[in-house]
């Protein structure tokens, strides 16, 4: 196939990307751009082989290895129960860095055969590219498995913080900068795995201090990541699609990072910097004086919510982690029987990625239609008779609207206060992860349930 | 005088982003986790770098240095492209409307 037959196909799959991303606007119409996207997939991946046009052996190695991938990948994506899928995504993530960085190697030991020039010779624009492609690929695979690991829980989501740590990230990447001038000039391969070894060494430190609640940021940040890295070996080889990829990921990515940082009033430095962690002293000393609230069991939660004529259920991480999304679609049908108003309100950072919680809800076979944006659904908590809180804190104090000392002042909340009566499922006091009290536990008309989320949730059930 | 290519591909890449800038602010906030791990399906299509670097200069030892790499690369983006879009077909089949 003729370079520049091949170059229009690439294009169209680009185009058919953008399609793939296009239709996730309305649900309706995901499933045919998630079809897009495959198409997409499959004429790049078909191209490729008719424009090598080697059919030798070479080519039925490639088919064993893309089949090894291929059952790997199918076996994750039909294993994988939904609770997962911030792990899922951080590990997808790091697939994308590695696989980049060793496009990016191959490339550099043998630049003949994506026409880049010979080793020691490669052209200045090439090796910048591929330099580029390496690095982030690198920052990108290492910050996305300590994201996973944290995500899963082996290392502790608390914020890692020493001393000179911005200094030491600083000097490392004024260190990149400086190494890829000089594999420029002398195109020595020490250098250029030396800029690998540093890359992976940022990716790492970038990601330690940030803390687990922290992650929607992280995650949609490596997402971005993994689309310049793509984008730095789309240039290197002179492929439209995937440069078009890269872009689009990238600038996806970003987005993210930009919601997931107004959701919580933060800039993305202050994130990225990882500060709120050392809130925790003041924390404790608020905690000394004991504010009295009530709390009640899960009969007088059902009586509550049984003479209630419309309720609003706010989903937080705490129902993912107790699984709890099936039993509280249960109620809902039960409330709905009796004619009960139900609506769900999403907060944008509620959950540990962009879009966790309504996941989460859709495997519940919880209806879209049903569930609500902070904007949309904020004005409504007035005219409810009742709020079940359901694995949520900070995103419902509303400590952030009225007190300008507090941390979290200024992050935009859900007006659940305004509830004629506020059903806080939670299993303790203590504040959540800005180290801040709620000041809703002790309101008039809150009703403390302590217990895990889904045993509360049946235990009202029962009580219905 | 010749324009360089490299300027054509640059002009595709800004374009591209403020494309993906338009198209991704679309995106309804209740389908940010698809978005997430359909663009990890997309971004894999680094697959194709992965594949030339597989095949080339394949006379005599296929596992050659610069070979070797190249299968990895393939075996970590077809994780990705299948477990991205199988998944991502799965989450989206679970968004139902409201029986009427």
């Amino acid at each position: 196939m003729s370079a520049n037959l091949s170059a229009l196909f690439y294009l169209i799959s680009g185009v058919l990307f953008i399609l793939a991303l296009r239709g996730l606007s309305s649900p309706e119409t995901s499933r045919q751009g998630n079809f897009f996207g495959i198409i997409g997939m499959i004429i790049a991946i078909v191209v490729t082989f008719l424009s090598i046009g080697n059919f030798s052996i070479g080519l039925i190695y490639v088919l064993v290895f893309l089949s090894i991938g291929a059952f790997i990948g199918a076996l994750i994506a039909y294993k994988i129960p939904m609770t997962a899928m911030p792990e899922l995504v951080a590990g997808f993530h790091s697939l994308v860095g590695l696989a980049a960085v060793f496009v990016a190697i191959s490339a550099f030991v043998n630049p003949a055969a994506f026409n880049l020039g010979e080793p020691g010779k490669i052209k200045l624009a090439s090796l910048i590219e591929m330099s580029i492609g390496a690095a982030v690929g690198a920052i990108t695979f290492s910050g996305s498995i300590i994201a996973f690991l944290k995500l899963q829980g082996v290392m502790s989501g608390s914020p890692i913080i020493f001393k000179g740590q911005h200094f030491l990230n600083a000097l490392l990447l004024i260190s990149i900068i400086i190494l890829t001038y000089f594999l420029c000039s002398v195109q020595s391969s020490n250098l250029f795995w030396i800029l690998i070894g540093i890359s992976f060494l940022i990716g790492f430190l970038l990601i330690i201090p940030i803390g687990g609640a922290d992650m929607p940021v992280v995650i949609s940040m490596l997402n971005s990541y993994s689309g310049w890295a793509a984008a730095g070996i789309g240039f290197t080889l002179e492929n439209t699609a995937l440069v078009i990829t890269g872009a689009l990921v990238g600038s996806s990515g970003a987005i993210l990072s930009y919601i997931m940082c107004k959701g919580m009033n933060r800039s993305f430095f202050n994130v990225i910097l990882g500060g709120f962690g050392a809130t925790e002293q003041s924390s404790i000393y608020q905690n000394k004086e004991q504010k009295p609230f009530k709390s009640g069991n899960a009969e007088d939660a059902a009586f509550l919510i049984k003479n209630a004529s419309s309720v609003i259920i706010v989903p937080g991480y705490g129902m993912a982690v107790a699984q709890a999304q099936h039993a509280l679609r249960e109620m809902v049908d039960i409330l709905k029987k009796n004619d009960i108003k139900i609506s769900y309100a999403i907060h944008p950072v509620a959950g540990r990625m962009p879009g966790h919680m309504n996941v989460l809800l859709a495997e519940a076979n919880v209806p879209y239609d049903e569930v609500f944006e902070l904007e949309q659904i904020n004005n409504d908590f007035a005219n409810t008779d009742v709020a079940y809180v359901i694995g949520a804190n900070d995103v419902t104090n509303p400590v952030a609207k009225t007190d300008p000392q507090s941390p979290i002042y200024g992050m935009p909340v859900l007006d659940v206060e305004k509830c004629k009566s506020v059903l806080f499922v939670k299993r303790s006091l203590a504040p959540g992860y800005a180290g801040i009290d709620n000041d809703l536990f002790y309101k008039e008309n809150t009703l403390m349930l302590f217990a895990d989320a889904k045993k509360m949730t049946e235990d009202i059930i029962k009580n219905l | 005088m010749e324009i360089d290519p490299f300027i054509f591909r640059l002009s595709i890449f800004i374009l591209s982003i403020f494309l993906g800038y338009y198209v991704v602010w679309s995106v309804t906030p209740s389908l940010h986790t698809p978005l997430m791990s359909v663009t990890n399906a997309i971004s894999s299509v680094i697959i194709v770098g992965a594949i030339i670097a597989a095949l080339a200069n394949n006379i005599g030892n296929i596992f050659n240095s610069s070979s070797i790499y190249g299968f990895l690369a393939i075996t970590l983006s077809a994780i990705n492209i299948f477990g991205g879009f199988l998944v991502t077909q799965r989450m989206l089949a679970m968004y139902k409307k409201k029986k009427k």
